[in-house]
């Protein structure tokens, strides 16, 4: 492994027990960074949004990335649709801390994720299971995030992609090794990855939780499950109190082991985001689907 | 047995966590909890964000414990974002700790396509050469009078020590060399 990879690797590690927040102007990004966010995804339109809005769903205008990169002092990330090399190219050119390739915009290439391998910077990516989060790390992803089901303020989905990525694990730890390479074939996964992960019992990168998370509750639930951090899109800027929703996330996420914590910041946050039941959803409209 | 304590509300605390678990004769504790800060004999802060890791000090009440403990003669270590925590002044920033007299700019080296490591000896703490990794890494701009220089590169100073307080912008936690735990460990 090239020492850039490493480093990339390196980044995701100092992000670790804390949250993401989606943004998308500069007043919201400050909003995040004051209330402990250790860094912001800076798009256009919040996923609930893309969803309620429809249409294809693009890399946000570098004028604006350049804005919220300028007014806060964390990382600042940014999404590329799955597969565009070019909007990956400016991202990079941009001087971005991490590069987002995300389902929740509308995919450029329908068969191809990134080479990210051919990039400097480092790039997150999703996945639902375990097999895809290696196809992605195999790919140059220097850290993952289950997928969830974004802007449906729904957790469910979430929690599925996590218990699965953590119940293969187990599964693979206690494999022996000549039923390893099967594992890699019926899951379309890298056999030396697979071979890593079954003897250290981890992802060779840090992995975070996304898509769904609208409360404190939801936050301490997925470090609950494994998560090492979470990612919140629409859940803070389309709640009723912002600003007091990240406060109290970011500390359940630090103090999801201690209920009494957790409750006390739950309190009186006004109203949560609107969810979405996801057997509502199309088929066309699941973003979790989107990725090979 | 020495309890030495890892600063654990956000970063590479469970990496510092690893290392100290592999160094004989010592209690590696999480600190999460003021009963927890109270109870260790040495604290190190890890990396991570520093704005995140500060804001929780203060809302957590946890940030005037420290104080004082650090001015009872507590040892602690900072490792980047901890590094940051504990300077007296930061370029363009209100200080969290106030405790070590130094002034730190924060990302002085650029965004992450600007992080780096290389090899480098520090003579106050070994002999050989120590694996440095720097993340989106501050650097130390000056340091007061009681403050002792321990590594410089490029002309940037990269660690420092005052009395029983150590500040370095590497990340010691992210490589597998002990060097500088063992240094302060004895401090």
């Amino acid at each position: 492994m090239t020492d850039r990879a490493i480093l990339n690797r390196n980044l995701a590690q100092m992000l670790k027990g804390g949250v993401i927040m989606d943004v998308t102007n500069v007043e919201e990004a400050r909003i995040a960074e004051e209330a402990g966010a250790v860094a912001v995804m800076a798009l256009e339109r919040v996923p609930s949004d893309i969803r309620k809005e429809g249409g294809v769903a693009r890399m946000s205008d570098p004028k604006m990335i350049k804005e919220i990169k300028a007014a806060v002092s964390i990382p600042v990330m940014a999404k590329v649709r799955i597969g565009h090399i070019v909007e990956a190219e400016i991202l990079e050119a941009l001087g971005v801390d991490y590069i987002d390739e995300s389902e929740v915009l509308t995919p450029a290439d329908d068969m191809y994720h990134l080479d990210k391998h051919q990039y400097k910077i480092p790039f997150v990516c999703g996945a639902r299971n375990l097999g895809e989060a290696l196809r992605r790390i195999g790919e140059g992803a220097a850290m993952m995030r289950t997928k969830g089901e974004a802007g449906t303020g729904n957790i469910v989905e979430a929690v599925r992609h996590m218990r699965t990525i953590m119940s293969q694990i187990r599964q693979l730890s206690n494999m022996p090794s000549e039923e390893l390479m099967t594992f890699a074939k019926d899951n379309g996964a890298p056999y030396d990855l697979v071979v890593e992960v079954a003897k250290n019992g981890k992802l060779p990168v840090v992995n975070f939780s996304a898509g769904g998370i609208a409360t404190p509750a939801d936050a301490a639930l997925m470090m609950k499950l494994g998560s090492e951090g979470v990612f919140v899109g629409s859940g803070i800027f389309r709640s009723a109190d912002p600003a007091k929703r990240a406060r109290a996330i970011v500390m359940a996420t630090t103090y999801y082991n201690d209920p009494k914590v957790v409750a006390e910041v739950s309190e009186d946050l006004g109203e949560a985001m609107p969810g979405i039941e996801i057997a509502t959803i199309s088929e066309a409209q699941t973003f979790a689907k989107r990725g090979w | 047995m020495e309890k030495v304590g890892v600063l654990a509300l956000q970063g590479s605390f469970a990496e510092h966590l690893a290392v100290l678990r592999i160094i004989p004769g010592i209690e590696p504790i999480e600190v999460k909890t003021i009963a927890q800060l109270e109870a260790v004999d040495r604290l190190i802060i890890p990396g991570g964000e520093s704005t995140a890791i500060g804001k929780l000090l203060r809302k957590t009440g946890m940030m005037p414990i420290l104080q004082k403990r650090i001015e009872e003669g507590l040892a602690v270590w900072g490792t980047c974002a901890g590094l940051i925590l504990l300077a007296k002044n930061i370029v363009g920033e209100e200080p969290y700790l106030d405790a070590i007299d130094i002034t730190v700019k924060r990302n002085a080296y650029g965004s992450q396509l600007d992080s780096f490591s290389c090899e480098q000896i520090i003579p106050a703490i070994s002999a050989k050469p120590i694996h440095l990794v720097f993340i989106r890494a501050p650097w130390i701009e000056s340091v007061g009078p009681k403050v002792e220089v321990l590594a410089e590169r490029d002309g940037r100073i990269i660690a420092a020590k005052q009395g029983r307080l150590l500040a370095t912008s590497f990340h010691p936690e992210l490589t597998q060399d002990t060097s500088v735990y063992e240094y302060f460990l004895k401090l």
